[in-house]
């Protein structure tokens, strides 16, 4: 099936999100939508699934006009989607899910959900998906909830598939999984339109490569286009997508983690049994897929857990059982990993975002009194010195685009002298441009002396930064290994198997497991 | 009962991070209560309960129990069970359900033969206890079967006194006027809708926060159904108040059914409402758990996003489900002036519609679970009024706590945790 969209606009008052957009999906082709957060991606894909209605544009389907006034309408046009964010109902079962909205019934509608579990059987065993049609979604690991996403899709025949950002949630080993399912898709003559930020794997992947920018169409390119050229296209000058960073010249260790292990009040081990410890001028990554521990893990050090057995020290001074204000006031920096949640306060300005932990101190503060000169002083040099890209420093901090609103954290929290700066997907949802800015803050922090702990779901950003790698999986430690590991051997490592297993697996397949061996794939990051 | 345990078992330090006493102390005190009310304290006579009415055709004996005699047994069991979950505590971390089950229902017990034992009469007829039940249990029921319907969906409604309110108002005014109890009944259904076409308005058209509606609402019926009483209801035409005089709904036992001990009285010697009752919740249970309707509407509640993305329109399926609870919990109020008592009197449906909230929760938002818990709120309720009558040694103001007690031990989760729809309160607004 051909899709054509014609002209797309969709603005929300003044903000136009989609500029003009034209757009052709070939019959059987994947099709890749390349652009950073808040290009306007997901946007348009909501207009083409019905959840939007356009400003002004038209879809066509096999060269016919069509109108979605609904995601219904979208779905009986033969296009499915696969969000971002799962549509899923976590108390279902998968075939209640995949029931849903076009359920088999018998008499009077009693659901008949024998027929639904014959149809993701079908599809299960032809695609190799191994999903249980009576599996709570809850209980199941996020790449098999993408499946059955892609079932739902595929249950009500959908010709053309949308995948939006559909590697966030992944290991590497189910990136290349899913990728091998599109091209089985495609080879059975659906279309599909992949979205993503990622360079790499749009490369991997597709057939044609479309690039947006600021809502706008930038230009076509296809799949074996330079990644620097792609790169710059999508952020509209040259960028610099690898870091200079020097070799790590570790001091002494500072901080130590000894057997920790976080409980949530059900006594289930979100943490369990952790060991490791980070040296002065050193940068450790924790690397894993979303929920294997990591939030656990800095928030324990932050003391924000309430069950929490072991040790943890800075400069010997034991952490664990102090408050939170007495953990930042032994010299902890802490970038939480949802800034808009927990990060910053929005609706109070910049320069008050910029001492949410410092208001309690001279000079910002005397007795019990807020010193707003010195505040205002304080946030224009830190604006400044951050480039925070603001009318003022008195605008409310959700006003900033997210780069920013990282930025002004980031500034807070390296303010004071630091003992340990623990950060969170520093750059998550950060455009390209910001995401070079922070990592050269990070490399100088850790270049200044001050032990560095990063987590981060983004392999790439991982390798970037990273002196030495911490695998997280299930709340236990794989293992730690060097900052120029190979993505094969952490994709194993994230998706449950110990350092040392790893490396025999890898090494048993011939491939490039050895430490220090860096893959083909990672050299295809860097500009060619 | 079927128990699915993690691979694991949990590891002894675990249970030292996140050990809690709450529950072994208070056992302990409880058991200490045990102990010195029902033993030291205890009533030295007989305690009977009895189980067949006069005029049943099968005649069961009474139970006759020595109160000390059991007040000794309770407080021994009490105590090895406050022990059990002492030790439990300390060496797992947790304590196994039948535990804190079992003291339950063995310290109610004690309470029941100790109280019985000290009133004046020394008996009490259980079939009274559940039928008099009834007539609590079922405005409760209606209304947490209305709570049922719009929270699945996701609309909080705290509105449900209102309902009742106006249901009951309704139906004992039109069924006055014409003479017909079916008449009052089905305006009580249309005034109960008109209260969630309010709700519905105001909750998912103008995104109000949906509990201060709620409470709005109630205030609102209180108010305009205390008017009108007053100006309508209380006219007199030679003497009678014609427009309180609201025909009454018969109870039609079924034959056979209706002779079981105690469940024949209590279930099968209802009026219509009761028994329309009974198919509701089965009904209302089934349409939820097996039925596309139902399917659809649990989506919404759970995850409106979803179901729009599959093509459920998510606020229309929220509004008609608030106005069939409007309608239901009407026949509810319906059932006060039909039923019950033969007339309407100013707030009379008295909170019964927040216990109907809390019985939603304690049956956690299941129409089997919800009936269940307005039974026990009815029994407890009702208990209150039969002991303050019988002489009991507690005061009757101290006993008429009993069913609010209740409602804030079951609230708080202490039967374990009760979960709302995910999406329960919260608008769904399209961009």
């Amino acid at each position: 099936m051909k899709l054509e969209l014609r002209g797309i606009t969709k603005s929300f008052g003044s903000l136009v999100a989609n500029d003009h957009i034209d757009l052709v999906v070939e019959s059987g082709e994947i099709h890749s939508l390349l652009g950073e957060n808040g290009a306007g991606k997901s946007t348009l894909m909501n207009v083409l699934y019905g959840l939007y209605e356009p400003t002004s544009g038209e879809i066509l389907v096999d060269d016919k006009p069509v109108k979605f006034s609904g995601p219904a309408d979208a779905m009986a046009a033969g296009i499915g989607m696969v969000h971002q964010h799962f549509m899923l109902v976590p108390v279902f079962t998968v075939a209640e899910n995949v029931a849903l909205g076009a359920e088999s019934t018998s008499l009077g509608g009693v659901l008949n959900l024998a027929e639904t579990r014959r149809k993701i059987r079908d599809i299960s065993d032809r695609f190799g998906f191994d999903v249980d049609p009576d599996a709570l979604v809850e209980d199941l690991p996020v790449g098999v909830q993408q499946r059955v996403e892609i079932i739902k899709a595929l249950v009500r025949n959908s010709k053309i598939l949308i995948l939006d950002e559909p590697t966030a949630v992944l290991t590497p080993q189910e990136t290349d999984e899913l990728m091998d399912i599109m091209g089985q898709l495609r080879d059975g003559g659906t279309s599909i339109v992949f979205i993503s930020h990622k360079l790499r794997e749009v490369k991997a992947v597709s057939d044609t490569i479309t690039v947006i920018r600021r809502g706008k169409v930038v230009g076509s390119a296809p799949p074996d286009t330079p990644t620097t050229e792609l790169a710059a296209m999508m952020v509209g000058r040259a960028v610099n997508l690898t870091l200079d960073k020097a070799d790590a010249t570790p001091g002494e260790e500072t901080f130590k983690v000894t057997n920790l292990t976080v409980m949530n009040d059900a006594g289930q081990r979100l943490l369990d049994d952790v060991t490791l410890s980070v040296s002065q001028g050193e940068i450790l990554a924790v690397a894993g897929v979303q929920g294997n521990g990591q939030t656990e893990l800095t928030e324990a050090v932050l003391g924000l857990h309430k069950h929490v057995l072991g040790s943890i020290t800075l400069d010997g001074q034991e952490l664990v059982g102090r408050t939170v204000r007495q953990v930042l006031d032994s010299g902890v920096g802490f970038v939480p990993e949802d800034r808009q949640d927990d990060g910053l306060v929005g609706e109070l300005s910049i320069a008050e975002n910029l001492v949410l932990d410092l208001y309690t101190k001279a000079p910002y503060s005397r007795a019990g009194t807020l010193n707003k000169a010195y505040i205002a002083k304080n946030a224009v040099d830190k604006v400044a010195e951050f480039d925070v890209r603001a009318q003022s420093p008195l605008d409310a901090a959700d006003t900033l685009s997210g780069g920013n609103q990282q930025k002004v954290v980031l500034a807070r929290e390296l303010a004071r002298p630091l003992k340990l700066f623990i950060a969170s997907q520093p750059t998550r949802g950060v455009d390209v441009g910001s995401i070079e800015f922070l990592h050269k803050r990070i490399v100088a922090e850790r270049d200044s002396g001050t032990p560095v702990v990063i987590v981060s779901t983004e392999l790439d950003e991982v390798l970037e930064l990273a002196d030495r790698i911490a695998v997280l999986f299930a709340g236990k430690l794989m293992g730690i290994v060097p900052g120029k590991s190979s993505r094969e051997l952490l994709g194993l490592m994230m998706a449950g198997l110990p350092a040392d297993e790893a490396q025999e697996q890898l090494l048993a397949q011939g491939g490039p497991g050895t430490p220090g061996a860096t893959s083909e794939s990672t050299s295809e990051g860097e500009p060619s | 009962m079927s128990i699915t345990m993690k691979s694991e078992t949990p590891k002894v330090a675990d249970a030292v991070a996140i050990r809690s006493w709450k529950m072994p102390i208070l056992l302990g005190v409880l058991a200490l209560f045990a102990v010195i009310v029902f033993v030291l304290m205890g009533p030295s006579g007989t305690a009977t309960f009895r189980i067949s009415q006069d005029t049943d055709a099968w005649q069961v004996p009474n139970l006759v129990v020595s109160a000390k005699g059991v007040g000794v047994a309770v407080a021994v069991v009490c105590i090895a069970l406050a022990y059990l979950a002492w030790r439990q505590t300390r060496d797992t971390g947790k304590i196994a359900k039948w535990v804190a089950l079992t003291f339950t229902v063995v310290f109610v017990v004690g309470l029941m033969v100790w109280i019985i034992g000290g009133t004046t009469t020394q008996n009490i007829t259980l079939v009274g206890l559940f039928t008099g039940a009834m007539l609590i249990t079922t405005p409760i029921v209606f209304g947490s079967l209305s709570g049922v319907l719009s929270e699945r969906a996701g609309v909080v409604n705290i509105a449900i006194e209102g309902q009742l309110l106006a249901g009951a108002f309704t139906a004992a005014l039109v069924s006055s006027i014409t003479g017909s109890a079916f008449a009052g009944l089905f305006a009580a259904a249309v005034a109960g809708v008109l209260v969630s076409v309010l709700l519905a308005l105001f909750s998912i058209k103008y995104v109000v926060n949906q509990i201060i509606v709620g409470v709005v609402l109630n205030v609102l019926v209180s108010g305009l159904t205390g008017f009108l009483f007053e100006k309508i209801m209380k006219t007199k035409v030679d003497g009678i108040t014609i427009y309180n005089q609201p025909a009454h709904l018969p109870n039609i036992p079924i034959p056979l059914l209706s002779e079981i001990p105690i469940i024949g009285p209590t279930l099968f010697r209802q009026s219509i409402i009761g028994y329309f009752m009974l198919v509701l919740v089965v009904a209302l249970w089934f349409g939820l758990f097996r039925t596309r309707w139902g399917l659809r509407v649990r989506a919404v509640g759970e995850h409106p996003k979803a179901a729009d993305t599959v093509g459920i329109n998510v606020n229309r399926t929220r509004v008609m489900n608030v106005l069939a609870g409007g309608a239901v919990a009407g026949i509810g109020g319906a059932y006060f002036t039909l039923v019950a008592v033969s007339s309407f009197s100013k707030d009379m449906t008295g909170g019964l519609g927040f216990i109907a909230l809390a019985a939603l929760i304690f049956g956690r938002w299941n129409p089997i679970g919800a009936a269940l818990a307005a039974l026990l709120f009815g029994v407890a309720g009702n208990l209150q009024s039969i002991l303050s009558l019988a002489g009991t040694p507690i005061d009757g103001q101290f006993l008429a706590m009993l069913p609010y007690a209740l409602t804030i031990l079951a609230v708080s989760g202490f039967v374990g945790k009760a979960v709302a729809p995910a999406a329960d309160g919260d608008p769904y607004i399209k961009e």
